[in-house]
């Protein structure tokens, strides 16, 4: 005979505002099975917790059913207590009647109504718990950092720094990522390069990490403390061991005319090149869209002008195979593309800029050298329109972002700044929305911006910028002001808003790690738990999860380390006891369990069975391994004849559960 | 043919096989799957006629296991449920001898009933024609007008994974067979389950449809399974009645080849493989087409994952039809 406690939690006012506790507790006492039902303030409070050990001692209760908060938050805490009075922890069922309840109803009979239909539900579930027991897995002590921008660096340093070795795998020839593109960096105006080149050095001396750059991961299999994951590493026609990085063939080239992406196509490379003079690794890369070797078999020049014999154009992708222990996501930002945008005229006028060719154009390593020169004549410009918010906080989301991308507002007051500085004999305006500049010494920045260096801050939209005669007329509306203004520009600066790298949504699908609807990373808490995926083993670094600033970036991409750190340093996992289970006695030998598990858990024997009248039959069954299996329940869907059952989630408990509800 | 047949069966069997074909039933047209173990049964019993609908694959599953070699005559989309089997791994290939026989098209007595042929007491093949005999005398009728709905429409003349044929290999063809489930998707929801109300409101659930189908043979099937809860024969409304089809095409969904022998064999003239036909039309559509059992390697679209798969919403926004 079951012995049912049931015990129902407040939440404060959370739930007991909403819900009527005393009635749910009430009305579940008269449930099969139930022979204590109880309401209290706190349930998770100490107090809480000893009430239930209390009542599992006293009246012997052979299943626990607490009314609260989602499963997610306190599911682990009510098992511990349990467990310590000497109940199965997985004896315990939790009804979540806030998230699902209380906090989305706001009519307390309905409310009330709803939380006892979910409370029985748990009842008639805990009726057909099993007891279950943990095994443990090991923790293979090596880290994957996807993404070798400053998040990705700033991870793999830290981590390596404890120890653990740690690959990084860049998509790009060089690590380092859309800093190495940046000029100077808020709010002190020290240069970006300064900074970071010496942490990318770092990062390839460091014996601990291992720099797999030209790369991008492939498949990913396993779980937490044990993924082995395929990268493919692209040829780059160059042999990397042999490369000194001198140069001499991206200056021999012939193939002059290819976009050069390391300053946003303001100028051209050669189809062989070495993206910046500060790389990480410092090799050479053969272009294959553009080497005319590559294309047609005619030109070696790279290879007979190289004198360590690095270059190889036969060269084949090399795919890597590797274990990890965890896996930390830092792919990063890119600019929102402009075309959508025609009112601006990027597409009609070259002195249409994005920011971050702004910053190119105002970097000593730029295409102009540092001296600002408006791409078009190569003049010097005296009027400069900045618009913020291009593609933030659209409205709908159809033309750009819904949210706002955060760092426009300070590197628009840091560009109109520096151009005052090194120009004073410009008019700089910064038409905002907003000005939102919260975080340390930022608001001071930008009065000094406006106060010190007379910059024109206009609150307002530019409704049009049109090219006429060399000049761009910019129509705009002054809001405080009341009036329409009428600006002959030279240059306008758009600050593009950001959106997560394109190669993130693929990324998230092999790691069965959750995206919100922009394509940014979703962390298991946003308040609590903001460097983890909701998927264990997979942590967060940098502008993946949201558009972040390099400050922020660099601060989480070292809490994602110490979460990794955490999980690297300890030896063995306790395994989830959730795991399928396979009824040899209805199993088809179909394999469509086999075919959907992405674990690889799933295994068949060919097992004898006494048939009637003393004869045996040999059938090929399923068996799942416990070890590997993570419960997810694919296979218990897929099965066609309901032999695969989940421990802990049977397909019966849960048709016990929809009874429950429906009744 | 049927000599032929025939003559095939007799050489198979004194090669040391057992030999699954055709006997004759009840009446000349419910011809019936048989296993022959002797020559004179054989020569006795054994039929090869325009009314041996009756797919053969699914027999294979116990006939393989069962020690020896078994020798079966699989017509073109018989061979589609033997390779679907053999990708299930419920059939052991290597104790089967599968000999595939080209086949016109199969006829029956619905169609022959339709045909306006009444009082019917047995039929000969004469190649493009059937003679028909009835009470009234004897009547030549087209083949073509005495072929059930599924031969009509067939899908392929293909046979597949054949250790023999008889006859000429022959190509799939381009079918119709989805004609009538379009009919149906234009319909208005309430129009569609009052006709699928109707259809199923004469099912006495002799469990015909589900004996038969090969996609169906699972060790032990739910509805005979007291631990499944859901073994009783006996309903507790209509409704419940009607969804053992409904659960059942969800059952066999990706794996139906559309043999269409559950249309065949049920006693009630229920139109069953429309709701797989709907299901594999579905199916095209969405994951690109897949036809169950015309290979023995690719994933089934629905026990397969491919990242720019369409994950189509809920039912009542596809329910407002393409």
């Amino acid at each position: 005979m079951q012995k049912i406690g049931v015990f129902v939690c407040w939440c404060g006012s959370n739930i007991a505002a909403t819900v009527d506790v005393e009635t749910v507790s009430d009305a579940l006492a008269r449930e099969p099975g139930v022979v204590f039902s109880t309401n209290y303030q706190y349930m998770c409070s100490q107090a809480g917790q000893d009430m239930i050990q209390e009542k599992i001692r006293e009246l012997g209760l052979t299943g626990v059913v607490i009314c609260s908060c989602s499963p997610r938050m306190h599911e682990a805490t009510f098992r511990r207590a349990c467990e310590k009075a000497g109940l199965n922890p997985y004896l315990v069922e939790i009804a979540n009647i806030r998230e699902q309840c209380s906090w989305i109803h706001k009519d307390k009979a309905v409310g009330t109504e709803k939380a006892i239909i979910l409370g029985r539900a748990a009842i008639a579930k805990v009726q057909l718990n099993a007891p279950l027991t943990a095994g443990e897995s090991p923790v293979t002590k090596r880290a994957l950092v996807i993404g070798g921008g400053i998040a990705g660096i700033q991870t793999a340093l830290d981590i390596a720094e404890a120890g653990f070795p740690v690959d990084i795998v860049e998509k790009k020839p060089t690590i380092g990522g859309k800093m190495t593109q940046i000029d100077k960096t808020f709010p002190t105006l020290d240069c970006a390069a300064c900074i970071l080149t010496p942490k990318m050095v770092d990062a390839a001396q460091n014996e601990k990490i291992n720099i797999i750059s030209y790369a991008q991961v492939e498949e990913v299999a396993g779980f937490v403390g044990n993924f082995s994951v395929k990268i493919r590493k692209r040829a780059r026609f160059v042999d990397e061991t042999k490369c000194t990085g001198c140069g001499l063939c991206t200056e021999k080239c012939p193939q002059k005319n290819v976009p050069n992406e390391f300053n946003q196509g303001l100028d051209n490379r050669r189809a062989i090149y070495i993206p910046f003079a500060q790389a990480v690794p410092k090799v050479a890369t053969i272009d294959p869209n553009y080497c005319t070797m590559l294309k047609t078999g005619k030109c070696g020049v790279c290879s007979k002008v190289c004198t360590a014999g690095a270059i190889d154009y036969r060269q084949q992708d090399e795919i890597i195979q590797q274990e990890y222990g965890a896996i930390v996501a830092a792919t990063g930002f890119e600019p929102i593309s402009m075309e959508k945008f025609d009112e601006f005229a990027y597409s009609q006028s070259p002195d249409v800029v994005t920011s971050l060719e702004f910053e190119r154009l105002m970097n000593a390593a730029g295409p102009t050298g540092g001296t600002l020169l408006r791409p078009s004549d190569g003049k010097h410009p005296h009027t400069l329109v900045f618009v913020q918010c291009v593609g933030s906080r659209c409205d709908g989301g159809e033309k750009g972002k819904p949210y706002c991308s955060k760092i426009c507002c300070m590197y628009t007051a840091k560009h109109a700044m520096l151009t005052r500085e090194k120009y004073p004999d410009t008019e700089v305006y910064v038409f905002y929305i907003d000005v939102r500049t919260p975080g340390k010494n930022f608001d001071e920045f930008y009065r000094r911006a406006v106060e010190e260096y007379g910059v024109h801050y206009v609150k307002g939209m530019v409704g049009k910028v049109a090219p006429e005669n060399g000049k761009l007329k910019v129509q705009a509306s002054d809001l405080l002001g009341g009036r329409q203004l009428h600006i002959d520009a030279d240059m306008v600066v758009l600050a593009a808003a950001i959106e997560p790298d394109r190669s993130a949504r693929p990324l998230a699908t092999m790691l069965t790690a959750s995206m919100d609807t922009n394509d940014f990373f979703t962390e298991a808490h946003p308040k609590l738990r903001p460097v983890e995926s909701p998927t264990a083993g997979v942590f967060l670094s940098g502008a993946c999860q949201g558009p972040k600033d390099i400050p922020e970036t660099v601060a989480q991409a070292g809490a994602a380390a110490a979460k990794v750190i955490g999980l690297l340093s300890r030896d063995h996992l306790t395994c989830n006891p959730c795991v399928a289970e396979s009824n040899e006695l209805m199993c088809n030998g179909c394999s469509a369990c086999e075919k959907v598990c992405p674990y690889g858990a799933i295994t068949y024997i060919d097992k004898e069975f006494r048939g009637p009248n003393r004869t045996t039959l040999v059938r090929r069954v399923a068996q799942v391994n416990p070890a590997v299996c993570q419960g997810c329940g694919a296979c218990t869907v897929a099965c066609p004849s309901g032999a695969m059952d989940l421990k802990g989630f049977s397909n019966a408990q849960i048709m016990a559960e929809v009874d429950a509800i429906c009744k | 043919m049927q000599e032929r047949v025939k003559a095939k069966a007799i050489e198979l069997l004194e090669s040391g096989c057992r030999v699954l074909g055709w006997k004759a039933g009840e009446f000349f047209y419910d011809v019936t799957p048989a296993v022959f173990t002797s020559r004179e049964e054989i020569e006795r019993d054994f039929v090869f006629n325009p009314f041996c609908g009756a797919n053969q694959s699914k027999y294979l599953i116990a006939e393989s296991r069962r020690g020896g070699r078994v020798a079966a005559f699989l017509k073109p989309c018989d061979t589609y449920s033997f390779q679907q089997l053999q990708k299930e791994h419920r059939i052991l290939r290597e104790n089967v001898y599968a000999v595939g026989v080209q086949c016109p098209g199969m006829c029956d007595m619905d169609a022959l009933r339709a045909a306006g042929l009444r009082g019917v007491t047995g039929a000969e093949d004469r190649g493009e024609k059937l003679l028909v005999h009835t009470l009234r005398g004897d009547r030549e009728v087209d083949r073509s007008l005495a072929l059930s709905e599924r031969c009509r429409v067939c899908k392929s003349k293909k046979l597949l994974d054949c250790d023999e044929m008889i006859g000429q290999q022959g190509e799939e063809l381009v079918s119709t067979r989805f004609t009538e489930v379009e009919r149906l998707e234009a319909m208005t929801p309430e129009e569609r389950f009052a006709f699928w109300r109707g259809e199923l409101s004469r099912c006495i659930r002799c469990n015909a449809c589900r004996n038969v189908c090969p996609a169906c043979s699972c060790e032990k099937c739910v509805f005979d399974n007291p631990a499944s809860g859901a073994e009783n024969k006996a309903p507790a409304s209509s409704f419940e009645e009607n969804l053992f089809h409904i659960i059942r095409a969800f059952h066999v969904a990706g794996r139906c080849t559309d043999c269409g022998e559950c249309s065949r064999v049920c006693p009630q003239h229920i139109p069953l493989h429309l709701l797989n036909r709907k299901f594999i039309k579905d199916i095209n559509q969405l994951y690109g087409p897949y036809q169950a059992g015309a290979d023995l390697e690719t994933r089934p679209p629905l026990v397969d994952f491919q990242q720019d798969d369409p994950e189509p919403s809920i039912v009542g926004e596809r329910g407002t039809n393409p």
